[in-house]
């Protein structure tokens, strides 16, 4: 996929400057996939929770995101409105999904981790599954094309960088002064923080602990199926088994070493991207550096920063990973 | 901003039952308090306490009886409804977030500033200022929960409840974490706020029990032993209906300190986990063949030293001489090799592995010794052996040793723990809070295994909060205080009065 | 809670939960449109209809349980290695270099040379997050999973390049695959017409090492003690992060065997898609089985009906085989929560309070058992 953005870039001609700043403003819509699932997946993990099927539900997402164009135009994508509903369509199931995973480790309290590592496969192997049967073959589809915002985008250089995208990047932008909003200033985010500190506390002023999480799972279900639909419809404009390429994954790692705030993951989802970008750098500046080392890059860098990034939960949610039992006796 | 909530002028339940797998928490219970009471619920534990006052909120349903507030039957289904009747409860363990400010905290109960999409904090720092000056409790409300004291944070709690209209007060051993000065605050803070509300306080302190409560409630394995009025009976009365008996607890008569000295603390300076001092340049020594009892209020840096003997944390600075050698910084395994003994604080974590077996547990320090295993197999038939001998010396109840430690009572599981360190011939033992949560019964059994221990020349470090159980098995008692030991006293000198002044903080105590 | 009682409530659990499995993928099988009895038969039966069917299972059992058991000691000792894909990777491309730069030594050096050599290469791979947790409290969910796509890219590199087949230069078909390997390193099929290899001898004989490693041994006690619970083992003396580590690598030692072993025995080359989900396969396989090797044993056996039999799906009833990794996860799911039930005593004593007043019974108060 990585190959494909990389002809176009290059397609788009030329060497030095307005190179580099192609490679960039193609470079912020890949941090989209990642921005949308981290924040979801923020929501997650403040509330106690931490939701390793991520990536299965994004490959969902992908899935029924061309699906509806897909299944609408019979057999032909159908650009337009139709892909405005499988964007819908994947953060309902994507909800849903959140729901289904609530029940296995908040209602029946199974361990967090393993859980996540079966809903990854259920999610993966149906999207997969689906695909097959019903579609079937990789073609790419016209999907969400490029939206330049009247007026801004003509400025020089900021104009190509940041306003010539798909309406979704600006959305997911967005995304990030809400989700702050959401989490710090409304009475749902603030027992949301406490369900996943001091559940306890919650608890006995009178918070439905068990209640609040399946809405943060729901929540950051819906948004991990938003943000696959938005790679398949708006990114790679196709579906394959590959598409996630362990975006989920690292939107799980990008919450904890961006200590669950929303703008420390946008930066974190940034730097990924970069990590990307410079792979598309290196490859379109023509240096002879073997492709497989550069797909690389992420996630070396995930794990370096994991093993960087100071541990510290004291001002995150303490309570993570640990299922709520009111009647255990301390 | 008027109350939103009634006045309780009476509360009385009436044959409250509660049963847990295994165990009937609350039998049969009957109880009555009117405006302006101030009951104290006493009992041992285990007896009910807890989750009676869990049910009088709503945290629990009761499986038979029923709660009348003002005459009129209630039942609460969730603590919401326990707070709609005003009834408000200060637990043991402060019920705050911590990476949450002080308004945050109140908010998540102060459902009227709930507006939608906007959290209204302004309201609830009105509402905390009115709180303030009507009851005279002060507290800072942009301050963060991990920042205040213990003592600070409880001052919290009870602004909170009352913030939420509490017309009733619950408090569960509200002075377990204070110093006998704050504890005297307290009780005449409550004694107060006990002109406008009831009061039901539980605690197992029968001097508190005396200077605050009007009435008094005896549990015992759930059933209520005895009520009455306060004043009719004294401190040994209420202990003998506490436990049932005649409890005189062992003393520790016979002379000490002859046979040198076994581990010499010197200078010691640790780190707790948040980075300040917790140790700072401690300093004490105990013979061998002596126990010394370290007094102190939780938190002054009694879990570092421990740890920090043990080989469980870094010591920056100072020596640990044990037997002459200084173990500072060892590993916890080439301590234990030393010959240092550890009955932890917290017997289910840290004492045990509760999804092992009893007799897996007793090898958990010798799996490599030459009596449990060869060439790294694991000998079945010695381990066996030595299991059930121990089960019948240390009289632990169980049906076999294959069951899993963890399904043990407190009692039997602090006897595994104890068994296996004893069994070991320590030269020394650090014991930390050995009978805290146990019945007289097990407490009784553990302190003449400890006397024993002393008389065969072993050396004890007893960290404990029960003044009680210090001075009766100390020959020394130490006061410890922000990480640094305050002053050592002969045990026969360690009055109540002057050890309560010592864990305060003041060094100079001969005037008082 | 009677004993009798206790049974009971246990077997009905587990067949609610066997039939919960069954039901969540009927959903997914009846989105197909497919026929689902048919599936779930063919499935479960069809492999078993001839000699090459079973065989074909067993030699699926081979790499399943090698990496089930290496994902065993690991869970047991408090750590959870997601990453055996990329440790089986690396133990195969350790292999085919032992095997493509020793060719002419004889089979009975070369064989267990080679196997060796993929253990290193899959504790190397182990190595690495045993040795983040323990030292850099960095979760092992996540970098092993990491790691399992670093190890990918690694591996297609290797195969494109220095390892690449001289006769794909040719050819040009660019495949990327190693060399035949030598004979030498073949593991004999001893069955004629089948694939089935020695390797499962192998595979049954780790099944005993890690049975007597981990209960009759004290350094098995000091891993499962670290892993019960850390705090306790770290009280009694146990250096549990040295254990971690040492657990890590013997995970990723057994998942390189695997990998070993499926070249030895299955491919005789370096190919793209050996580890083919094994490595996942084999978590499912560890939690079905128990997480003992008495357990593993069948478990391994089940998966490789699943997953050959899910093979046929595609032919003879329409389902696609990615289907089997459906299963695999609604499986894994239904365990964690069945566990979970199962362990929760206040539901067990609530269930039977109903069904006494449901039968009025008269409750005999026998002892409660702990």
């Amino acid at each position: 996929m990585e190959y494909i953005i990389c002809k176009e870039a290059d397609s788009q001609g030329g060497r030095g400057m307005n190179f580099v700043m192609n490679i960039l403003s193609l470079g912020i819509p890949f941090s989209v996939a990642l921005l949308i699932a981290s924040l979801g997946e923020m929501f997650n993990q403040r509330a106690g929770i931490f939701n390793l099927g991520c990536e299965g539900l994004m490959a969902m997402g992908a899935f029924l995101g061309m699906l509806v164009p897909y299944s609408i135009g019979q057999g032909h994508y159908v650009p337009g409105i139709y892909n405005y509903l499988g964007l819908i369509l994947a953060s309902g199931v994507g909800a849903l999904l959140g729901l289904f995973f609530g029940l296995v480790v908040v209602t029946f309290r199974a361990p967090q981790g393993i859980a996540g590592i079966g809903l990854q496969m259920f999610g993966v192997g149906t999207a997969g599954t689906l695909f097959r049967h019903f579609v079937g073959g990789t073609q790419s589809i016209p999907g969400i094309s490029v939206a330049p915002i009247p007026g801004l985008s003509r400025i020089p250089v900021l104009g190509t960088l940041f306003f010539n995208h798909n309406p979704m990047v600006y959305v997911a932008f967005i995304m990030v002064p809400l989700a702050y909003y959401v989490l710090f200033k409304t009475p749902w985010g603030l027992r949301v923080r406490a369900v996943g500190t001091q559940p306890r506390a919650a608890d006995s002023i009178g918070i439905q602990v068990n209640k609040v999480r399946f809405q943060a799972l729901a929540l950051g279900g819906a948004m991990a199926g938003l943000a696959g639909a938005y790679l398949s419809l708006c990114q790679a404009k196709m579906f394959s088994d590959e598409i996630i390429a362990g975006r989920g994954f690292i939107a799980v790692a990008l919450v904890y070493f961006g200590h669950w705030h929303p703008v420390k993951i946008m930066g974190g989802a940034l730097l990924f991207t970069l990590a990307q970008a410079l792979q598309l750098a290196i490859q379109g500046l023509g240096i002879d550096f073997p492709y497989e080392f550069l797909v690389m890059l992420p996630y070396l860098l995930v794990i370096i920063v994991l093993a960087l990034s100071k541990k510290s939960l004291l001002m995150g949610p303490t309570a993570l990973g640990k299922p709520f039992n009111r009647e255990m006796r301390t | 901003m008027e109350q939103m909530t009634k006045a309780i002028n009476t509360l009385r339940i009436e044959h409250i039952t509660k049963r847990f797998p295994g165990v009937l928490a609350c039998d049969d219970i009957s109880l009555e308090i009117e405006k302006g009471e101030i009951l104290a619920l006493v009992g041992e534990n285990g007896a009910g306490k807890t989750t009676l006052m869990n049910i009088l909120m709503g945290l629990y349903h009761p499986d038979e009886g029923t709660m009348y507030i003002n005459d009129k039957a209630v039942h609460f289904r969730s603590p919401n409804d326990a707070f709609a009747y005003g009834i408000g409860m200060v637990h043991q363990q402060y019920m705050l977030v911590p990476n949450m400010t002080v308004v945050e905290n109140i908010a998540l109960g102060y459902k009227q500033a709930w507006k939608g999409w906007k959290l209204d904090l302004q309201m609830v720092r009105k509402r905390i200022e009115e709180v303030a000056q009507q009851y005279g409790l002060v507290v800072d409300p942009s301050a963060y929960i991990w920042q205040l004291s213990v003592g600070e944070q409880q001052r919290v709690e009870l602004v909170k409840t009352l913030c939420l209209g509490a017309q009733f007060l619950i408090l569960d051993e509200p002075t377990s974490a204070l110093t006998p000065q704050e504890t005297d605050e307290l009780i005449s803070l409550l004694k107060n706020l006990s002109k406008n509300l009831s009061i039901i306080f539980i605690s197992h302190k029968l001097q508190e029990v005396k200077d605050l409560s009007s009435k008094v409630a005896i549990l015992r394995h759930g059933k209520v032993v005895f009520k009455g009025n306060t004043i009719d009976h004294s401190s040994s009365d209420i202990a003998a209906l506490m436990t049932g008996h005649e409890v005189v607890l062992p003393h520790n008569d016979a002379p000490a300190c002859t046979l040198g000295p076994m581990l010499q603390l010197r200078n010691l300076k640790v780190r707790s986990d948040r980075g300040f001092f917790a140790l700072d340049d401690l300093s004490l020594y105990i013979c061998k063949g002596e126990i010394v009892g370290l007094a102190g209020v939780s938190g002054n840096g009694q879990k570092e030293l421990a740890e920090a003997i043990n080989g469980l944390r870094k010591v920056e600075s100072g020596t640990i001489l044990f037997d002459g050698r200084d173990i500072a910084n060892f590993n916890p395994a080439q301590v234990i090799a030393a010959g240092m003994g550890y009955i932890p604080e917290e017997r289910n974590t840290e004492g045990i592995v509760p999804s092992f077996s009893m007799k897996e547990n007793f090898i958990l320090k010798d799996t490599e010794s030459k009596q449990f295993s060869s060439h790294t197999f694991l000998k079945k038939k010695v381990i066996n052996e030595t299991a059930e001998k121990l089960r019948s010396e240390f009289d632990i109840r169980s049906p076999n040793t294959d069951v899993a430690a963890g399904a043990l009572s407190g009692g039997n599981i602090q006897k595994v723990i104890l068994a296996r360190e004893i069994s070991r011939n320590p030269k020394f033992l650090v014991a930390v809070y050995p009978t805290r949560g146990l019945d007289m019964g097990a407490a009784e059994f553990i302190h003449k295994e400890l006397l024993k221990l002393r008389n065969d020349g072993v050396g004890i470090l007893l960290i404990s909060e029960e003044l009680e159980e210090i001075t009766n098995l100390s020959d020394q008692v130490a006061v410890i205080f922000k990480g640094k030991i305050q002053k050592v006293l002969p045990s026969s000198e360690a009055s109540r009065r002057r050890l309560g002044i010592l864990m305060a903080g003041v060094k100079d105590d001969e005037e008082f | 809670m009677t004993k009798s009682f206790k049974t009971r409530y246990r077997i009905v659990i587990i067949i609610l939960a066997v039939l919960t499995a069954m039901l969540l993928g009927a959903i997914i099988l009846l989105a197909l449109g497919a026929d689902v009895i048919k599936t779930y038969l063919v499935i479960l039966t069809e492999p078993l209809k001839n000699k090459i069917g079973v065989t074909e299972v067993l030699l699926r059992m081979v790499p399943l349980t090698i990496i089930a058991l290496g994902i065993t000691v690991a869970y047991r000792s408090g750590i959870i290695n997601i990453g055996a894909e990329g440790q089986m990777a690396m133990g195969i491309l350790t292999t085919t270099a032992v095997a493509l730069g020793f060719p002419n030594l004889p089979s009975a050096v070369l064989i267990p040379f080679a196997i060796l050599a993929g253990a290193v290469g899959g504790a190397a791979w182990g190595f690495i997050p045993g040795f983040l947790k323990a030292k850099l409290e960095v979760s092992e969910l996540l970098s092993t999973v990491m790691l399992n796509y670093i190890a990918a890219q690694l591996y297609t590199f290797f195969l494109r390049g220095p390892m690449l087949d001289p006769a794909e230069l040719v050819t040009g078909s660019g495949t990327p695959q190693s060399m035949r390997l030598t004979r030498n390193i073949d593991l004999t099929r001893f069955i004629k017409g089948t694939r089935i290899h020695t390797g499962i001898f192998i595979a049954l004989g780790l099944a005993l090492v890690i049975f007597l490693l981990l209960w009759k041994t004290s350094f098995g006690y000091k891993m499962r003690a670290a892993g019960a619970s850390e705090r306790a083992a770290r009280y009694g003396g146990i250096n549990v992060p040295k254990y971690l580590i040492i657990a890590m690598m013997i995970s990723g030692a057994f998942a390189g065997i695997a990998g070993s072993v499926e070249i030895a025995g299955v491919h005789r080359r370096a190919i793209e898609g050996v580890t083919s989900g094994y490595g996942f396969s084999g978590i499912v396989v560890a939690l079905f089985g128990g997480l003992h090797p008495a357990g593993i044993l069948p478990a391994a056996f089940f998966f490789g009906l699943l997953i050959y039999g899910a093979d046929m799906t595609q032919r003879l009833v329409g389902v696609p085989a990615n289907m089997v990794q459906v299963l695999q996860g609604i499986i894994i799911l239904v365990i964690v929560a069945t566990k979970m039930i199962l362990a929760n005593p206040y539901l067990m004593q609530r269930a039977e309070a109903k069904w006494n007043t449901l039968f009025a019974k008269k409750q005999t108060h026998k002892e409660v058992e702990a």
